[in-house]
């Protein structure tokens, strides 16, 4: 079985980032840029498959600008057999994402497509989604135990009243939360290996797809901040403060 | 311009959340009807027609609607969306699930999680955990939004509304459901609840978290966990608040043995007022907080307890 594990190149989740005063956007000129948490899940789960002998191979896709072949090494140091970078320097939103992976999930036809939930950066919640619309295949999200039989796939999802587990039938697309598994640590002998892994890089236009952005980011704001408040010395002046002055107990 | 609001509901009873997602339409398409997708979903329906605003409530009644599979629903959708310039669900897990799915279908973009209506095509939105806000403008034939409950004020009691029932899209065959696994709990919902109790790694085991189901049921408030507490057992996966779990805005807020990390700080900072203990006086949490306790939260949640009465 075949699958397709896609990563996204993210400000690593360490950096508070700054908005850029002309309000354009955030100011990532010298961040520390990482493989997006959520991807990082999605491919230790697919090498977890492999290990597991219920995957053979393992292709791991992303889309964006040149850099992205460096979260795409560390996707082949975690595991993966080869990379596809779909190389482009306009700004990826998530529906055009989902049409280049669904272009190159008509070409490589594989079984399972395991993504992230969300991007740290934009936070949008849509790609894996709107990658199973476009392929009219079922979708498990927000997936938090995997396991695949006889043609379908059982996955436990993490909804907001609890879990909840459902089953879809391969090929499906999966988007993985935090408690699917905890990545492994790249060791530096994977990282040798994958320098040597194939990595093919394909323009948007040779998959057919237009990926002009469709939504206008207008402007980019501080959010407005919170002020610290004051210091209670002990419970007696919390509680006296919490009812007199912010009354909100009784 | 007119709005369909996707209804989220067990079947019997409609979500509160539907009404802040009727508010956020109004603001931007003004008229607004809903659709409920659902088996034997009559009495949610009803709940719906019952919101003030709502013009009509379409009701899609189908035995393979019973438990929500986006492959069914979003079908569903789509199918109703003649009419409609904009398309609006709650960015809950229901919503996230189901709405990009239609948005592809009709080749149109999605805004997520807007936390602000700022004209028909032009919403607010959190970035980067919160640490940026964006405005994002859409310029498709649908305008397909998720939004943040906490940001609209709920719509009122009104109508009652038509209800007409839609003919049901068949069975994809491609999913089913397995099983659910929902905490039975006495204590409010945590993204409805005025008060909030969320404790942090610091609790040390899911035992301790009892200590603040005692503060909670005395406040009357819904439990809740940083990523920390849950990751390490300590708490179940659906109290988690932060940039990838919950958004909440609650009355009050209690941050317990939590340092207050971004991706926290991006799920409760709308709070009204927060309250952090925590025994490292340099928490960041400290930073946020309305009342800071510095103190061992063994010592001064038993002693909160007793001195709330």
């Amino acid at each position: 079985m075949k699958v397709l594990v896609c990563v996204k190149r993210v400000v690593d989740y360490n950096v508070k980032v700054r908005v850029k005063p002309d309000q354009t956007g955030v100011d990532i000129a010298n961040v520390k840029m990482s493989m997006n948490p959520f991807d990082e899940i999605a491919i230790e789960e697919a090498v977890r498959l492999k290990e597991s002998a219920v995957v053979t191979e393992i292709v791991a896709v992303s889309c964006g600008v040149a850099q992205c072949q460096e979260t795409l090494r560390t996707a082949l140091a975690i595991g993966a057999d080869r990379a596809i970078l779909v190389e482009t320097d306009v700004e990826l939103q998530p529906l055009a994402v989902a049409k280049l992976l669904a272009a190159l999930v008509e070409r490589e036809q594989p079984q399972l497509i395991i993504l992230g939930k969300q991007a740290i950066d934009d936070d949008a919640n849509q790609t894996g989604q709107m990658l199973a619309a476009l392929r009219a295949l079922p979708q498990a999200t927000f997936a938090s135990r995997l396991k695949i039989a006889d043609g379908w796939a059982e996955v436990t999802r993490e909804v907001d009243g609890g879990l909840e587990t459902i089953a879809v039938r391969l090929p499906a697309v999966i988007t993985t939360d935090l408690r699917l598994n905890e990545p492994r640590y790249v060791t530096l002998p994977n990282i040798m290996k994958a320098k040597k892994k194939p990595l093919e890089v394909l323009a948007p236009a040779a998959l057919g797809v237009d990926v002009a952005p469709r939504l206008k980011t207008l402007k980019v704001n501080e959010p407005s901040q919170r002020k610290a408040g004051i210091r209670v010395a002990d419970v007696d002046t919390l509680v006296a403060r919490l009812r007199d002055e912010a009354k909100v107990i009784t | 311009m007119k709005a369909l609001v996707l209804a989220e509901h067990d079947n019997a009873t409609l979500k509160a959340t539907t009404r802040n997602v009727v508010t956020a339409a109004g603001q931007a398409a003004g008229a607004v009807d809903i659709l409920v997708v659902g088996s034997a979903c009559a009495a949610a329906a009803a709940q719906a027609a019952g919101i003030a605003g709502v013009g009509r409530v379409l009701l899609a009644d189908a035995p393979q609607f019973a438990d929500g599979l986006a492959e069914n629903v979003a079908p569903q959708v789509f199918a109703a969306l003649d009419g409609y310039t904009h398309v609006f669900a709650p960015s809950s897990s229901y919503g996230k699930n189901v709405l990009p799915r239609v948005a592809a279908q009709r080749d149109c973009a999605q805004i997520s999680d807007a936390v602000a209506v700022l004209a028909p095509d032009t919403y607010a939105r959190h970035i980067y955990a919160g640490n940026a806000v964006a405005t994002v403008q859409c310029a498709d034939p649908v305008v397909f939004v998720t939004v943040r409950p906490t940001s609209f004020a709920p719509a009122a009691d009104g109508g009652p509304a038509q209800v007409e029932a839609v003919s049901a899209v068949a069975d994809s065959g491609t999913s089913r459901f397995v099983g659910r696994a929902v905490a039975k709990s006495d204590r409010p919902e945590l993204q409805g609840a005025k008060v909030v109790v969320s404790g942090g790694r610091a609790l040390g085991s899911a035992e301790n978290f009892k200590l603040l189901e005692k503060l909670a049921l005395r406040l009357n408030a819904a439990l809740g966990a940083s990523r920390a507490a849950v990751d390490a057992g300590y708490a179940p996966n659906d109290w988690q608040v932060g940039q990838t779990g919950k958004i909440v805005a609650p009355q009050l807020y209690f941050a317990i043995g939590i340092s207050g990390a971004i991706q926290h700080l991006a799920g409760m900072k709308d709070s009204k007022v927060i309250v952090a203990i925590n025994k490292d006086a340099d928490a960041p949490i400290f930073q946020v907080a309305d009342y800071g306790l510095v103190a061992d939260l063994f010592e001064a949640v038993p002693e909160l307890i007793a001195k709330l009465g």
